[in-house]
């Protein structure tokens, strides 16, 4: 099938902002209040969590991986923290210990990644599953969700809290969001990671100190996680360990290949993040606003992605190069 | 004349002992049913196999009915599928073929466990569903009867929201998981009643799957759409949870009408105080526990399971900010320990 020219420039982070516009502009004119500052903020807000565990999967993925356990990790530790606070410990204490149980289980499946060569998928599935039991057995023992104590203090405003009009969640995403740009684009770290992704034999070839880097940045992305999980606690006022049951880590994995990263690694930046989470936060605030029922909306969301998957290897047919970059 | 008295007294007591003793043997054969009774409860063995073991309800049922099954010398198992509907059906499987006495479980929809529950009801086992009704009838269903409590909460509302009252008469629904019991009776019994009140208009009737972030994120957007809105029913606290934190966020509380139900847990009560729900039905979860227990000795009493059908439907009442306090708000986790 052959495509005008013109078109055929086109790359999927472009096709997917194509499609993101062209819903904005149909439900900006079809839908009341679409585009009302306050539904605006609402939407972002609504995929703030999920743009902030996908900047996480996008540092893991860039440098040939992926993160499975994102979800357990975000559950478990963020629900450990307000198990702690809730049994009297301070806030502070009970926030650090909760980040340090999340960096400490990504600095093990970085681990077992880099040094047990243990291929990432396997490795995260299985630390997923054992930070969730463990979590359950032996960390969260009551009921499987947890509800935030008056106790929470100021750190329920990460959830709750509005600065300027702007809900925080917004503004974290943000904040997130620029500190991975400058990370991934102006650090030296960041361009290993590229590099590994790359081509993995050569960075080491060329004296990139590739097993450290690895684990370096699973442990980014259980920070990542902790970060997008205190969001949803607080403001839920409660963390729901059953959510590590959900399909939530392949919602962040689509935001992810729907902005074009490739999923071998070495492909991609934080502008396809942003475009892939904001297709699913126009597509699934229009969707509730239409009052479509929820599991309609999941085949819809599923329909989009494999449109966007298409509309790429049509305009962008696998070539040898392509090829052997091999996919998962 | 003191030690002839005593004499005397010395033979009435004898003579009377014999009818001491009489009585004391009649006394015995006075509860001829109370051995029975034991008998046919001592040794069997109740398998519980709730969705999941780790929330408020299926911890204080299975805490109610463990601590009475180890009293009468039943053996009591607990197995948790955590949400899986597949280990679900696993577990009951491996559970007709080990053949316990009892199997008190929960549906997670209607149809996934019905085949089973047939199963095992022809072989004999007394099959008893907690609140998540299935397509089949077994031994009991203890729950409140949902279709019922629908109308209740539909009628709080219209009493709220309806014509009488001068408001936009907007409401939404937050559904949990559209084929499971206590979602779908619920709705049936709502629809009934807003069917009769057109005034009423359901600007957003969206299913949450039981997820309190899903529930959140459905109320944002419609508060967003209808400031105006004046009531939301959501089919169970524990999800309502999100969406009595979206209404708040929005600093809304004081317009918006959040009605819901549930277990009548600590956690619930403490968000009607803080105003996240303006009114909660609460169905007593210790209390079907005890009723649980009750059809337990009900079927081993007679014969065992599948001798007869019993809907026992729970009591509940309608828990707000004003009685909130002399209700017993109980703690899970006094019943997860229990259970572990």
């Amino acid at each position: 099938m052959r495509f005008p020219k013109r078109l055929g420039s086109l790359s999927q982070e472009q096709i997917v902002f194509l499609i993101t516009i062209c819903m904005f502009l149909v439900f900006s004119l079809t839908l009341d209040n679409f585009l009302a500052t306050s539904n605006i903020l609402s939407l972002l807000r609504s995929v703030a969590v999920l743009g902030i565990l996908g900047l996480g999967m996008l540092i893991v993925v860039l440098g040939r991986g992926i993160d499975l356990s994102m979800v357990a990790n975000m559950a478990i530790s963020v629900a450990w923290t307000i198990q702690l606070v809730r049994v009297g410990m301070p806030l502070g204490w009970a926030l650090t210990t909760g980040l340090g149980f999340s960096l400490l289980m990504s600095a093990i499946t970085g681990v077992l990644i880099a040094y047990a060569e243990i291929p990432a998928i396997f490795a995260t599935l299985a630390m997923g599953t054992f930070i969730y039991g463990f979590g359950r057995a032996h960390l969260i023992t009551g009921t499987d969700v947890v509800y935030l104590p008056a106790e929470f203090g100021w750190a329920s405003a990460i959830g709750q809290g509005k600065l300027a009009g702007i809900p925080v969640p917004i503004l974290l995403a943000i904040a997130m969001a620029i500190i991975a740009y400058l990370f991934l684009r102006y650090s030296k770290l960041g361009w290993n990671i590229f590099n590994i992704g790359d081509n993995q034999s050569a960075a080491r070839i060329s004296g990139i100190p590739v097993r450290p880097v690895i684990v370096l940045k699973y442990v980014l992305s259980g920070g990542a996680a902790y970060v997008a999980g205190l969001i949803t606690a607080t403001a839920v006022q409660s963390m729901n360990t059953r959510i590590v049951n959900s399909n939530m880590i392949y919602d962040v994995i689509l935001i992810v290949v729907l902005g074009g990263v490739s999923l071998s690694g070495g492909r991609g930046s934080v502008r396809n993040v942003i475009v892939g989470t904001l297709l699913i936060g126009v597509l699934v605030n229009g969707m509730t606003i239409m009052d479509i029922q929820y599991t309609i909306q999941n085949v819809i969301k599923s329909l989009i992605l494999l449109l966007a998957i298409v509309a790429d290897s049509l305009i962008n047919p696998r070539d040898e190069q392509t090829g052997q970059q091999g996919d998962i | 004349m003191k030690s002839n008295r005593l004499k005397k007294l010395a033979c009435a007591a004898v003579a009377a002992l014999p009818l001491t003793v009489a009585a004391v043997h009649a006394q015995e054969p006075n509860d001829p049913f109370r051995g029975p009774a034991l008998e046919a409860l001592k040794g069997k063995w109740v398998a519980y196999l709730p969705i999941s073991a780790g929330f408020d309800l299926a911890q204080a049922w299975g805490g109610v009915v463990k601590t009475e099954a180890e009293r009468y010398g039943m053996k009591f198992t607990i197995q948790d599928p955590n949400w899986s509907t597949d280990a679900m059906s696993q577990g009951m499987t491996s559970l007709i073929a080990e053949k316990p006495d009892v199997i008190v479980t929960q549906n997670p929809d209607t149809q996934s466990l019905a085949r089973l529950m047939m199963q095992a009801q022809r072989q004999g086992i007394a099959v008893i569903q907690l609140n998540m009704q299935g397509a089949v009838q077994t031994d009991a269903f203890v729950g409140p009867d949902f279709i019922a409590l629908g109308r209740q909460v539909a009628n709080m509302m219209v009493s709220k929201c309806g014509a009488d009252s001068n408001t936009s008469h907007k409401i939404s629904i937050v559904q949990g998981v559209l084929t499971g019991g206590v979602s779908y009776f619920q709705i049936q019994g709502i629809m009934e009643v807003l069917k009769e009140h057109s005034e009423i208009k359901i600007v957003s009737s969206q299913a949450a799957d039981w997820d309190a972030s899903k529930a959140r994120a459905v109320t944002e957007t419609v508060l967003q759409q209808n400031p105006d809105l004046c009531g939301i029913i959501d089919v169970w606290d524990g999800q309502a949870i999100g969406t009595g934190s979206a209404v708040k966020q929005a600093g809304m509380s004081d317009k918006v009408y959040v009605v819901t139900s549930g277990g009548g847990a600590k956690s619930t009560c403490d968000l009607l105080r803080d105003g996240t729900f303006s009114a909660v039905v609460n169905y007593d979860a210790p209390g079907m526990g005890r009723d649980a227990w009750t059809a337990i000795m009900v079927a081993m009493q007679n014969g065992g399971g599948a001798k007869m059908k019993t809907q026992i439907y729970s009591p509940s009442f309608v828990m707000t900010k004003n009685n909130v306090d002399e209700a017993s708000c109980w703690n899970p986790e006094n019943y997860a320990k229990l259970l572990r």
